[in-house]
């Protein structure tokens, strides 16, 4: 399988996870973002973070160690709970999964470990209907266009995250768009309104509802 | 009052480091701890931190900077890892000899070769015998709580002594956390001002490092020495003092469900809470596991381990870092705790994570169920059990 590169160590833990699900107790709510160095998955994880932090949920951010290069496909997780989280682990299989760049969908398993049925949501300019991802339930949203009309980094290399978030609170239902806001408007070190209106304007844009 | 906010373990201890009021932070950055001295930078430049950074150009030279600043009545802090801390080595014992109460983060990270990044406790074992104190944090809230508490712990007339504080390469280093913090007022009610007993002072001229001849050098060794052996209770004071109060407790080592357990998985660092949660699943399947986690490693808590680990048939130690050629460095301490022991459990050795390598549920699954077999059939053959190791990618010896 061709996405096992891009897993390094956790070639092992993926055929874990597999095993871990059936003894699944905990009320965790895992999120995988795939994306490309310089896209901002790493960030959209941190939005992700605060903003259900700030409905009074625990928890936890981090990028794929150590393999963040421009260009690159980068992974990034959000764990959510309503309780302390004592999980150190990587993610392996996610509750949902967010694709940044639609061109990793040509080179990487983006449903590796999803749980059976599991949302994707896919920054693409196609409709849900063009992917056949077996049982996943796909949601596309053009998160690049929204991002360029905002002018959130530059047409060639569009900053989407901020955007993808907004349409992650629709489909999941997990965190509040108004808790979103708020943490984009934290995170964003400029452009701060047009971040803002980029998520708004994702929120109301997704496709596949 | 309390605040909270979702920091990355690195922004933790220079949180904490900030709120110290340190006076000094010599720095040379190095992966996964590089962080640590941007924001330090970051808090000078915006006016938040009074404190001078001195940018060197090795560890060895942040060190020796940190030596001669602590001796001149600063207190300093600074951060490395890995192949940065092998380069301290032999700075590290004149620290602690000098009795400079420095505090030093530490990303801990896997030691060259292969060169690798992630997260290992083998740089700080490498300097288990430098007379430091080692504090190992299980999450980003013990990497700010116990990197505050080092500096008073340091500082205290008592103890007078260096400490690390180990946070897990990537794990805590990177991941953001929601971590609460006490405000300046509380913070500067809890740790005064640094009072060094001996400053260096052109007014009042002192020797500082000076040569030992073999008529005074084992006396210094062994007052250094019982420094850090008298040390326990004064960590404890500070820990229940810090506790009444934030409100957050900590033990050098604390146990979890080891009461009634056969087995008891030992572990330091960010594996410890995916270790209780393997606890909690495996005992829902009716395995009688319980687990320890060692959060100060240096003093060594001897009797607490024998009396935490004494009612079990089998310790599983599960330790990221390896002695090769004998086990892994925990493995020596907790056997040594037991020795003199009229009746001990078997204690069995499992190596885990190394290099980053991912510790999972099943991981501790599997070292439970092997050492509940090696407790049944009463010996421990072999002592050292490689976990979740691809056997096809590690041909035998010499091959």
């Amino acid at each position: 399988m061709r996405a096992g590169k891009f897993y390094n160590v956790s070639s092992y833990g993926a055929a874990v996870g597999a095993g871990e699900s059936e003894q699944e107790v905990m009320t965790v709510y895992e999120v995988r973002f795939h994306g490309r160095g310089g896209q901002g998955a790493v960030t959209a994880a941190n939005i992700l973070a605060v903003a259900a932090f700030k409905e009074g949920k625990e928890v936890q951010a981090f990028p794929m160690f150590g393999v963040e290069r421009r260009g690159a496909p980068v992974m990034a997780f959000t764990r959510i709970d309503d309780k302390p989280i004592d999980l150190k682990t990587l993610i392996y299989s996610p509750d949902f999964v967010v694709v940044l760049d639609p061109t990793l969908m040509d080179v990487i398993d983006v449903t590796e470990g999803l749980k059976e049925g599991g949302p994707v949501l896919i920054n693409t300019t196609k409709s849900p209907e063009e992917f056949d991802l077996g049982s996943c339930k796909v949601y596309t949203v053009d998160a690049t266009k929204i991002a360029v009309e905002n002018g959130l980094g530059t047409p060639t290399n569009p900053i989407v995250n901020t955007a993808i978030i907004g349409s992650f609170a629709k489909v999941s239902g997990i965190v509040n768009l108004d808790s979103v806001l708020a943490a984009v408007r934290e995170l964003s070190p400029v452009k701060k309104e047009e971040n803002v209106k980029a998520a708004e304007e994702a929120y109301k844009a997704v496709k596949g509802m | 009052m309390e605040m909270k906010e979702i920091i990355r373990g690195n922004m933790a201890t220079a949180l904490a480091a900030k709120m110290a009021r340190v006076d000094v932070v010599p720095a040379f950055p190095i992966t996964p701890s590089t962080l640590f001295p941007e924001k330090i930078s970051e808090y000078i430049a915006n006016g938040e931190l009074d404190a001078e950074m001195i940018l060197v150009e090795s560890e060895h030279s942040a060190i020796s900077a940190a030596i001669g600043a602590s001796a001149a009545g600063a207190r300093v802090a600074t951060a490395t890892a890995s192949q940065g801390l092998a380069l301290m080595h032999e700075v590290l014992f004149i620290a602690s000899a000098m009795r400079l109460p420095i505090v030093m983060a530490i990303g801990n990270r896997a030691l060259s070769g292969p060169i690798n990044i992630w997260a290992d406790h083998s740089d700080t074992m490498a300097e288990r015998d430098t007379g430091w104190m080692q504090f190992y944090a299980e999450n980003n809230q013990e990497a700010f709580d116990l990197m505050l508490m080092a500096f008073r712990i340091a500082e205290d007339r008592r103890v007078l002594l260096p400490a690390m504080v180990g946070l897990d390469a990537f794990t805590l280093t990177h991941t953001m956390e929601p971590v609460d913090y006490p405000s300046q007022e509380e913070v500067d009610d809890f740790l005064p001002p640094y009072q060094p007993p001996y400053t260096l002072d052109v007014n009042r001229p002192m020797t500082f490092g000076s040569f030992a001849t073999p008529e005074s050098y084992m006396e210094f060794k062994w007052s250094h020495t019982r420094a850090l052996e008298e040390s326990p209770p004064v960590i404890d004071e500070i820990f229940e003092e810090y506790k009444k109060r934030f409100g957050r407790e900590y033990k050098r080592v604390t146990g979890y469900m080891t009461e009634d357990a056969d087995v008891i998985i030992v572990a330091m660092g960010s594996v410890s809470g995916t270790l209780r949660e393997a606890v909690r699943q495996m005992r829902k399947d009716g395995i009688r596991v319980g687990a320890v986690k060692i959060t100060t490693f240096r003093p060594f808590p001897f009797k607490e381990i024998v009396e935490l680990c004494g009612g079990a048939k089998i310790v599983a130690i599960a330790e990221r870092a390896i002695s090769p050629g004998f086990a892994g460095p925990l493995f020596g301490e907790i056997a040594g705790a037991f020795i003199n022991q009229p009746s001990r459990p078997l204690i069995s050795d499992f190596i885990i994570g190394l290099g980053g390598r991912d510790v999972t549920l099943k991981d501790f699954r599997e070292i439970a169920s092997t050492a509940l077999k090696e407790a049944e059939e009463g010996r421990v053959e072999p002592l050292v059990k490689w976990i979740n190791i691809n056997p096809e990618e590690a041909p035998p010896g010499g091959e």
